[in-house]
């Protein structure tokens, strides 16, 4: 069916779960005034991106006050929020929710934790393990969070378990001055349409502004078509509410153009991937 | 060539975007910047004066005696051009007093003395109008070490220390920096006719080039000598840089327990901002 999503292009304040709390509220008040059927949050956009040793301060466990608000909160509107999530073993990942209807419809942990350059994800949080697409009132979705796009296998694993939409919520750092724009965008650029154009699957990126530290987060969240094309994209290094109109119609024509998702061969790719881990264990 | 060409539009907004944020979110809207007539301090005036607006900005000028008058008549010119606050506080008096108790002090301990009055006439400002201190150290002198530990390199912020001199040199164009400022030789301006790069003993261009490919793309030395660089030059430049890594960190802490501040106690600066 046809949607209407906001990508809601925030700044969140490090370390400040309440005030981010209430920046999230009033973004999902303003996006269901507008008539948003879906918002999208940034990665992390509960807590701030360069948490190190304040992780398991910020940290809240899916069932935490503030999960139930949101929870509550999209009985009106579907919601997707990045955040650390606290596990009863006390693992903490970067996960990301899907709300709907008032209940978790998907709980998805980073698997892809960056350690390189300026990253040091891994030092502090735990990997995820699993890639699944999920049911939501506007199709069959996939949720990223930012460096698990970088792989191609991830949006491919979540594009043949029947997604047509990826969710990718991401906090990337601005880098990169030598070029017509800014590299990290023009290389997110290339990669969100890429990935659309291959997996025929409409992309929903949503990228935080601000600073922490001296690193500038880019924002430019977008909305790209199955086709590969750029339907609209927020403003560079500003906050932004950008407002996409998903339109089921695209998604069916671009599959019946282009039907490579149809046509993937799933034996194959599981026979030699398994042959390669064989080979690999000998 | 072409690797150290920035798109200087992104770049100012990149620069003016974190002066504003890191500023503001600590609850502060006025800084304070050690004016001296240079490119680097009249670039970070330009860009503070656009983040914050020129009000917000004070400028202060403080010469030696042996200091070149074209150096505050260019600071002058520069904080004009911007519309930023300006102020002069001479340091002789300070600096002569104590160098009549060591008056056989050599150039660079006069040099660094001179860097470290500065500082505490900056520091004092902050206090004194509520303002955070901005540093005018770009990423050439960083790497090199070409600068006072505690004198110039000591600030609160700096929007520059990224960006190497001959990109000082293209956003300054961008920005409007008076053109005799971007012209001049660039110099600490210790004693009357000094220049950076005949003490240095290569061009900035030059050494761009090369700290561009050794740091930002990790080049070997294999392959920055099969690009054209000296071999000696390669190997000075490598051990500037190892020589004066002490300058760019913290001081060492004698670890003893099990959170030690910046090993294992590690918190954004940013925490809670």
């Amino acid at each position: 069916m046809d949607f209407t999503a906001v990508l809601a292009q925030i700044k969140p304040k490090l370390g400040c779960v309440a005030d981010n709390l209430a920046l999230i509220e009033e973004e999902i008040a303003s996006a269901q005034a507008a008539g948003a059927d879906l918002i999208v949050f940034p990665e992390l956009a509960l807590s701030g991106y360069f948490l190190k040793d304040l992780v398991p301060e910020v940290a809240r466990r899916i069932d935490a006050p503030e999960i139930l608000r949101l929870i509550e909160l999209s009985k009106d509107i579907s919601i997707a929020i990045g955040f650390v999530e606290e596990t009863d073993d006390y693992h903490f990942f970067n996960s990301a929710l899907y709300l709907e209807d008032g209940a978790i419809r998907h709980l998805h942990r980073k698997v892809y934790l960056p350690t390189y350059g300026l990253f040091d994800e891994q030092r502090y949080l735990a990997r995820g393990e699993a890639f699944r697409a999920f049911d939501t009132k506007f199709g069959r979705f996939g949720m990223l969070i930012c460096e698990d796009m970088w792989h191609l296998s991830a949006s491919y694993i979540l594009a043949m378990d029947g997604a047509t939409t990826l969710l990718c919520l991401s906090s990337s750092p601005a880098r990169g001055i030598e070029g017509d724009s800014l590299g990290s965008a023009s290389a997110w650029q290339k990669l969100t349409s890429t990935t659309a154009l291959f997996l025929n699957c409409r992309v929903l990126y949503c990228n935080r502004v601000g600073f922490e530290d001296g690193v500038n987060f880019w924002g430019g969240s977008e909305y790209i078509a199955p086709s590969g094309e750029s339907v609209v994209r927020g403003a560079l290094m500003e906050t932004d509410q950008v407002t996409a109109s998903v339109n089921e119609g695209a998604l069916r024509r671009e599959r019946i153009f282009s039907p490579m998702m149809r046509d993937e061969n799933l034996f194959v790719t599981m026979q030699e991937l398994g042959r390669i881990a064989r080979e690999r264990g000998r | 060539m072409s690797a150290l060409v920035a798109n200087t539009d992104l770049l100012r907004k990149l620069l003016v975007g974190f002066v504003r944020d890191e500023v503001r979110k600590v609850g502060v809207s006025n800084v304070v910047l050690g004016l001296s007539g240079g490119i680097d301090s009249a670039l970070v005036a330009f860009i503070a004066a656009e983040a914050l607006g020129p009000d917000n900005v004070h400028a202060i000028c403080m010469p030696y005696k042996s200091s070149n008058p074209e150096s505050e008549a260019h600071a002058r010119l520069v904080a004009k051009a911007c519309g930023v606050n300006f102020s002069v506080v001479p340091i002789t008096p300070m600096v002569d007093a104590y160098f009549d108790l060591f008056s056989d002090a050599n150039n660079m301990r006069r040099g660094n003395k001179m860097a470290r009055e500065r500082m505490t006439i900056l520091f004092d400002h902050s206090a004194l109008l509520r303002a955070l201190v901005l540093g005018t150290s770009n990423k050439t002198e960083l790497l090199l070490g070409y600068g006072t530990l505690y004198g110039d390199m000591a600030s609160a912020l700096n929007p520059i220390g990224d960006i190497y001199k001959s990109q000082v040199w293209q956003l300054s164009e961008a920005m409007g920096v008076p053109q005799e400022v971007i012209d001049k030789k660039p110099s600490a301006d210790l004693w009357a006719g000094q220049t950076d790069e005949e003490e240095l003993g290569f061009s900035y261009r030059q050494v761009d080039e090369l700290l561009y490919r050794m740091v930002d793309q990790r080049w070997t030395k294999a392959e920055l000598v099969a690009g054209g660089f000296e071999s000696e030059f390669v190997e000075s430049i490598y051990d500037k840089i190892q020589n004066s890594h002490f300058k760019r960190r913290l001081p060492v802490i004698a670890k003893v327990s099990n959170r030690t501040i910046d090993r294992d106690f590690r918190y954004a600066r940013d925490w809670g901002k």
